[in-house]
């Protein structure tokens, strides 16, 4: 690890602590999570060079303090000093303590942050972006490479979200007891997606892209940190970590996808299955289940050694169906339900799908479909539904294999 | 999801256009663009250059061939595109709609591939 790296680290650790006592000290997130974007610059380009300060936290609430107050001294900036300084803490709160002062808050100001950026006002796409620069400490041109737009696109959706929050008036405090489940499933999600868009099957990392699936445990395991009661967040950490451990075996050298059921599970990494097993041993007994819970634990018993445990897997997307009902547990279900009783009882299963609007023409459905009539025998049948699948999907790796497997049948 | 926005153009109806009405295909797309930036929807655009601009390539046994003219004789051609990226497909087609060729030829919707997949 480079000195580099380990001071990137090192500011994404602190980037929410620095935000939080800002906006605690001046209010006006939007400008204090300006402020400490700039300072974390600042740093990312002194530290590596000067050493990284004895107190690394104080230097940059000090940095971005003094980015504020320049900013509020400018005359340009006259009329939204006065709007913030409706929102700031009384006066003295200015002057005592000292810039470096841990008044014990920092545990609730990651929370409170993660519940505004993932602001119900927004969309889920600016509720990720917003949460990777204001709670992950990543900078703009960071996000933009990780979801492939222009940076210029993404600080419009990043200045366009801020925007949105001021305009709800929200003030930077825990959501009220009563919405806090709903909020943190908000929050659940947004990071299950940032996981799943940075889980990419292609080899050859482009080095300029973050590491998404990084982030996003990183941020799902101070969720957990942070709730440790809440079975779902544990279950979210556990359902990462379990598929993250797939990684390495989940494409060829060539970038070609392997399904599942195929990959060499000696070849995943073990390290991170004990923990999210650990994470799902201490909480599926006490928390009510939920789907993050049952999605990890499906993940484990696939990660168990030997022969895949399908009426096992069957039974959970069973309850899953149950508890979470939808056209991708269906699909799930049908594959289940076809190894423990044969395709075609999943290939029927399948067919309850196809007045499913919402699944229907999802190249998902032909892929299983594919599969189901591979596994019965059908080789004609199943070359044409890899080959619809083929033609729906938009994702190349997804295409490559789904014609590798068309071509592979006879026609 | 990201897709591109492919303006279809039919020189002959374009030819037929007063001065103003032209006028106003060039200044519906200024106003177009404008929200879209600032929604952070609009990932990229450019105009075409007519197609008998184009130069055609091939290389056949590892021999380079350019001709003048495009790949595809047709009285549409693309004569421009944007690229976004929007929250639905729904979103997409709003946008399409709004687009002052739509109401003289037609614009084409679709998706972008992405690199990457997920296992099945």
């Amino acid at each position: 690890m480079t000195a580099g790296h380990a001071v990137e680290g090192l500011l994404r650790e602190l980037a929410p602590q620095v935000l939080g006592t800002l906006v605690r000290r001046y209010g006006s997130f939007d400008e204090c999570e300006d402020a400490t974007q700039e300072a974390l610059l600042a740093a990312a380009l002194q530290w590596p060079a000067d050493g990284v300060p004895d107190n690394p936290r104080g230097w940059l609430v000090t940095v971005a303090g003094r980015r504020l107050t320049d900013q509020w001294r400018s005359d340009s900036a006259r009329r939204r000093r006065e709007e913030s300084v409706a929102l700031m803490d009384p006066a003295d709160r200015l002057v005592s303590p000292p810039a470096d002062a841990d008044d014990g808050a920092g545990r609730d100001d990651t929370l409170k942050l993660l519940f505004l950026c993932c602001h119900p006002a927004l969309t889920p796409a600016s509720q990720a972006a917003l949460t990777l620069r204001a709670v992950g400490g990543l900078s703009t041109a960071e996000i933009a490479a990780a979801f492939f737009v222009p940076e210029a696109t993404m600080a419009q959706r990043i200045s366009r979200a801020k925007q949105r929050i001021k305009a709800t008036g929200t003030v930077f405090t825990l959501p009220p007891e009563a919405e806090l489940p709903s909020r943190i499933a908000v929050v659940l999600h947004v990071l299950y997606l940032i996981f799943n868009e940075g889980y990419t099957a292609t080899s050859g990392a482009d080095l300029l892209r973050v590491e998404l699936t990084t982030e996003a445990i990183r941020l799902a395991r101070a969720v957990h940190r942070l709730l440790p009661a809440d079975g779902e967040a544990a279950g979210l950490l556990a359902l990462m970590l379990l598929t993250d451990a797939r990684r390495g075996a989940r494409a060829t050298a060539e970038g070609e996808l392997i399904p599942l059921a195929e990959q060499d599970r000696t070849r995943w990494d073990p390290a991170p299955i004990a923990e999210g097993e650990r994470l799902l041993e201490q909480t599926l007994p006490y928390a009510t289940p939920g789907p993050y819970q049952l999605q990890a634990a499906i993940a484990a018993v696939y990660a168990q050694p030997g022969d895949i445990d399908w009426p096992q897997i069957l039974g959970l997307y069973a309850v899953l169906d149950r508890l979470a009902p939808g056209p991708m547990v269906t699909l799930n279900r049908a594959v289940a339900l076809a190894m423990v009783a044969g395709p075609e009882r999943g290939l029927e299963l399948l067919s309850t799908l196809d007045a499913d609007d919402r699944v229907a023409r999802h190249h998902r459905l032909a892929a299983v479909r594919a599969h189901l009539l591979e596994l019965a025998g059908d080789a004609a049948g199943a070359r044409e539904q890899y080959l619809l699948a083929a033609k729906r999907t938009t994702s190349l790796p997804e295409q490559r294999y789904l014609e590798r497997k068309a071509r592979k049948l006879p026609s | 999801m990201k897709y591109l926005l492919m303006i279809y153009m039919n020189p002959e109806i374009f030819a037929n256009l007063t001065d103003e009405e032209r006028d106003g295909v060039f200044a519906a797309h200024d106003a177009f663009q404008q929200p879209l930036k600032e929604s952070g929807e609009l990932i990229g655009f450019a105009a075409l250059a007519d197609p008998s601009n184009s130069t055609t390539v091939r290389v056949r046994d590892d021999v380079l061939s350019a001709t003048d003219g495009p790949y595809a004789e047709a009285k549409e051609f693309l004569a421009g595109y944007y690229a976004i990226e929007t929250d639905t497909l729904e979103r997409a087609v709003e946008l399409a709609g709004q687009l002052p060729d739509a109401k003289l030829t037609a614009i084409e919707v679709r998706p972008l591939m992405e690199a990457s997949g997920l296992e099945m």
